[in-house]
Formats: structure tokens, sequence, C-alpha cells
């Protein structure tokens, strides 16, 4: 599905700012698979979905997604296959364009982008349908703009968004963190609803070690660049956050929460 | 002391080319929330074309295309410094309005002026063949309804979604697999497409086509978009396009009205500029904005 190989990061080289971001990763995603990620502040997780999305072009390695090459695609290109949601939950939406608009903007992702009309009725109906799923009452919203929305609603919408386009895998970089916890749980249960889809593999990266452990089916530890766990199966059944911190000495208080 | 009902009829015919102007800088301004400063020069090359045309004998029509297509260049040029080149859209609007005056004098010859007394314009066609009062009013508003009706249609195609939700948001753009870049160009050359067109008509009009006249343009464009969503809202996309029109035609009548009471010519930029900055402040305060709430924030400190 995603493999990458000798994968290599490093911000403002030769300056005395330098830092290496991803050190020599090493990294492969089966099809289905719902991979939650974990680690202290600057670990490079953010930087590893990053690289992969094709935000920060990498130094050395290649990212191959669904056996192509993508490493030197542009990021909208990529974006085809590819389906994002950022922390900030503004990141996700055109804030001055109605619910529909942005959900054709979605939804027309693979299509060519030309003067058809924007959205036709046929359209409408499907986008009512399927945000009647989300149980947010957003589907008798659909002619507001985005920017109405609370940043729950709006991160709910960005993930519906992300998904409905069918893409081959979806990264969400800590995409509950801004939420109050009511919402981000609604969330997680739609993003754990979202990542079943036949198809889709799933990337997220997580603050929140309890999380990271009750949803997927493996997760990986990051520090200083590198993965140093990769658990799956039985292994990771067995583990618990108070064996994480234990055995991976981990002393950020935020990742407690 | 009003305008007499001939300034008056004059400042509507100017407002009608004036919102074509305000229209294309709403389109870089607001849709893709880039201040193009392109316009001083691109209307001057819509101009200079058109007048070029006209003078040899041309199509006045063909003039206006022409025009259009020069803006259209100048714009992707502006946007293609900002994109590839990675130069700030302020300075790269201002690289290229600064060199297309050269490019203007090119046009026209060398000449700093056309006049175009003895040719044909699309408004003397207008005065002479259409049997209907107003005859030059009449065919502005119709070109304007065209355009906006234009822009609205566009506006709500898939790509005109896209050229939106690029001046919204450029992250989430291109996660949607949409070319921020490529609708940077788009948005940045149609604008000027379009103040170019406004250019052409203008020279036309005014029957002369002048190497400064773009001086200030821009100012007045942003003026007509800001002053016309303060005064006639932007609820829906429709009512923000026509809002912006009657902007520029507001903003026509009062200036003429402040020359009519007696305000020297030389003071017309330091009044543009007041009434962009009460424009903006009245659309920063939105419907709050009154006396009372100053003082009551006076108070409070």
């Amino acid at each position: 599905m995603l493999k990458i190989e000798k994968m290599h990061k490093t911000f403002g080289k030769g300056t005395i700012n330098e830092k290496v971001a991803i050190d020599n990763i090493d990294f492969n995603l089966r099809p289905g698979d719902f991979v939650t990620i974990i680690g202290s502040n600057g670990a490079g997780k953010s930087t590893l979905l990053n690289c992969i999305s094709g935000v920060f072009p990498i130094d050395k390695g290649k990212i191959i997604l669904d056996g192509k090459n993508i490493t030197r695609q542009p990021e909208f290109k990529r974006s085809k296959f590819i389906g994002r949601v950022f922390q900030d939950p503004l990141k996700g939406t055109a804030f001055d364009m109605t619910i529909e608009e942005n959900l054709s903007i979605a939804y027309n992702k693979n299509s060519f982008r030309g003067l058809q009309s924007g959205i036709n009725r046929k359209q409408k109906e499907v986008f009512r349908e399927k945000l009647a799923l989300l149980g947010m009452g957003l589907e008798d919203r659909m002619k507001q703009k985005a920017k109405l929305l609370s940043g729950g609603q709006r991160q709910a919408l960005t993930l519906f968004m992300a998904v409905i386009s069918k893409p081959k895998l979806l990264l969400l970089d800590e995409h509950t963190a801004a939420l109050d916890p009511g919402a981000a749980k609604k969330v997680l249960e739609l993003t754990n609803r979202f990542s079943k889809e036949p198809g889709l593999s799933t990337m997220m990266i997580t603050h929140n070690m309890k999380d990271a452990l009750q949803y997927g089916n493996r997760t990986i530890l990051m520090k200083e660049g590198k993965i140093v766990m990769d658990i799956s199966g039985d292994e990771r059944a067995d583990m618990t956050v108070e064996k994480l911190i234990e055995q991976f000495e981990i002393d950020n208080d935020r990742m407690l929460l | 002391m009003l305008l007499t009902f001939a300034a008056f009829m004059g400042s509507l015919e100017q407002g009608m080319i004036y919102a074509i102007l305000a229209l294309g800088v709403f389109l870089s301004f607001r849709t893709l929330n880039l201040p193009d400063l392109t316009v001083d020069g691109s209307i001057v090359t819509g101009a200079a074309a058109s007048a070029v045309i006209c003078s040899i004998g041309g199509n006045p029509l063909l003039g206006l295309l022409l025009a259009f297509i020069c803006g259209l260049l100048a714009g992707t040029v502006t946007a293609l410094l900002n994109t590839k080149l990675k130069i700030q859209p302020l300075l790269a609007g201002i690289l290229v309005m600064f060199g297309l005056y050269s490019i203007n004098l090119r046009i026209m010859g060398s000449r700093p002026n056309i006049p175009l007394t003895r040719s044909d314009t699309l408004y003397k066609w207008a005065e002479n063949s259409l049997h209907i009062e107003y005859p030059k009013l009449i065919m502005g508003v119709v070109i304007l309804a065209i355009i906006i009706i234009l822009f609205f249609f566009f506006l709500k195609t898939r790509i005109g979604f896209a050229l939106r939700a690029t001046g919204d948001n450029e992250d989430m753009v291109r996660a949607y697999a949409i070319n921020s870049d490529g609708m940077k160009v788009l948005g940045l050359a149609l604008s000027n497409g379009f103040v170019a067109l406004a250019g052409g008509m203008l020279a036309q009009y005014q029957s002369f086509a002048d190497v400064t006249m773009g001086t200030g343009m821009v100012v007045i464009g942003l003026a007509s978009v800001i002053l016309g969503e303060a005064i006639f809202g932007t609820k829906s996309l429709l009512r923000r396009l026509i809002a912006v029109s009657l902007g520029a035609v507001v903003y026509r009548l009062i200036i003429a009205q402040a020359f009519k009471l007696g305000l020297p010519t030389s003071d017309l930029k330091l009044v543009s500029a007041a009434i962009i900055t009460i424009a903006l402040a009245v659309g920063a305060f939105g419907g709050n904005f009154s006396l009372n709430s100053l003082f009551a924030k006076k108070e409070a400190k």
C-alpha cells in the first residue's frame, strides 16, 4: 500500500538551527491498516505525514503509494489519493463558502474541474443523505457558510470531506487536539467508522496514548525522527499506557492526558 | 449645490465603466485575497490597445477584445512572478505595473496620448445608431449586466469554486488536488483582463488614451469594492457583485459632487484615501459603528 524507503529530512541544513526531523525511516503500511502514531513534541510525527502528503520535499529516500513512486510529485497531485485532516479546524474548509460548496470541492477531487455547474441537484441529494450519517444536523444547514460551524462540527465535516472521494490513504494530524472532550470523542468515533471503508489505510497522530491503543490495529512510537516501536496484534492488545511510559521513558505530561 | 443633470448622467455613464474595473479588482482583492497593484498599469494597457485599434480605423469591439487579452497577459505575468519566483504579491504587482509603463508607450507608438476625436468608437456608434434615450448609459448598463452575469455563473462553476477556495484557504485546496498556483494565475489573469477591458472602454468613452491615466486606478477599484460592500451588503454572491458595481457608481457620484462643491482637483487623492478609510472602518465595525460605541470605548479605558 504505502511503502517508505530510507526517508530522510533535515530542516535548516547548514545553519545553527539544523534539525534532523526524519532519520532514515523505513515504513510499510498494509491495505486497511489503521496506524496510530505517538511521540513527544518534535519527534517527527507531523513531519512524517507532511512528507508523505508532499508539503515538504524529502532529502533522501522513496515514497511509494500503491506501487507508484510519488516521491517527486507535487502536493496537489498526491492529494488525489490522499485525504487529510489538520489539527486546526480552520484549515480544513473554505470558511467563506457554504457547506455544500465545500463538499462539492471535496467530492469532485478526482474529476475534471471545468465550467460545469459547481453543484447539481443530484449531488445535493447525495450530500444531504451522507451528511445525515454524521448525526450533527448539518444536512439541514447545507447553505450556511463553513465559518458558522463549531470546531467539532467543522472537524467532522473535514473528516467527511477527506473520505468522500474514496482516497487510498487518510492522514490525520492530531485532528481532535483542538476540540472539547465531547466533540473529540464524536470525531474519533467517526474516524473509526470511516477507517473501515474497504481499501482505505489510515495514519493518525494523537497525543492521547489511551486513544492510540484503543483505536486502530497498529501503533508506532516516534522519537528523534526514528520509529522506535511498532506494535500490532497480541503484543498491542497486551500493551497498556503504563507499560508504554515505563518501557519508553516517556516524560511528556501532555501525553498522559 | 447639486450636480447638473448632464454631469449626473456623465457620472453614471463613467460609473458603468468603473464598475467593470471594480469587478476586476474584486476578483483579485476579495476572491483571491491578493491585493494586486498591476491594475494601475494594466488599465492603461487596455486603453492603449483599444485606442490604437480605433485610431487606425479598426472595429472598436476588436479593440476591446484586444484590451482584454492584453490584461490577461499582464495579470499572468504578475501571477507567475508571485507563484514561480516567490515574489510577494504586492511587489510582483508593483514591478509589473512599473514595467508596463514602457510597454504601454510602445503600444501607443511612443506617443504619450492618442486622441480618438476623429475615430469610430463604441460610444459614438451608440449615439448614432441606437435610437433610444440615453444610449451611452443604456449600453453601459447592458455591458455591465452581461459581465455581472458572467462573473456570477463563473464563480458558481467547479473551477470557480476552486478559485474562491484558493482565496479562502490555500492549504485546504491543495489537500483537494487543486493547483493553488494555477488558480492564482487564472484569477489574476481574469482580474486584469476585466481591468484592461474597463481601460479600453474608458479610452473610447472619453475619446483619448493617455499613458498616465492609470495613476490611482487601483485605489478607485478598491474604494468601489469596499464602499459598495459596506453600503449594499454581501449577503449572497449576486448581491455582492451588484454591490461592488454600485460602489463604483456611488464613488463617481461622490467625487463629481465634491468637485461641484468646490473641491480643488489637486485634493482628489486625499479625499479618495479618506473615503476608503471611512468605508474600511464602517466595514470593520459592521452595523455597530456609531459615535456612541466610540465614546463607550473611551469611557471603558
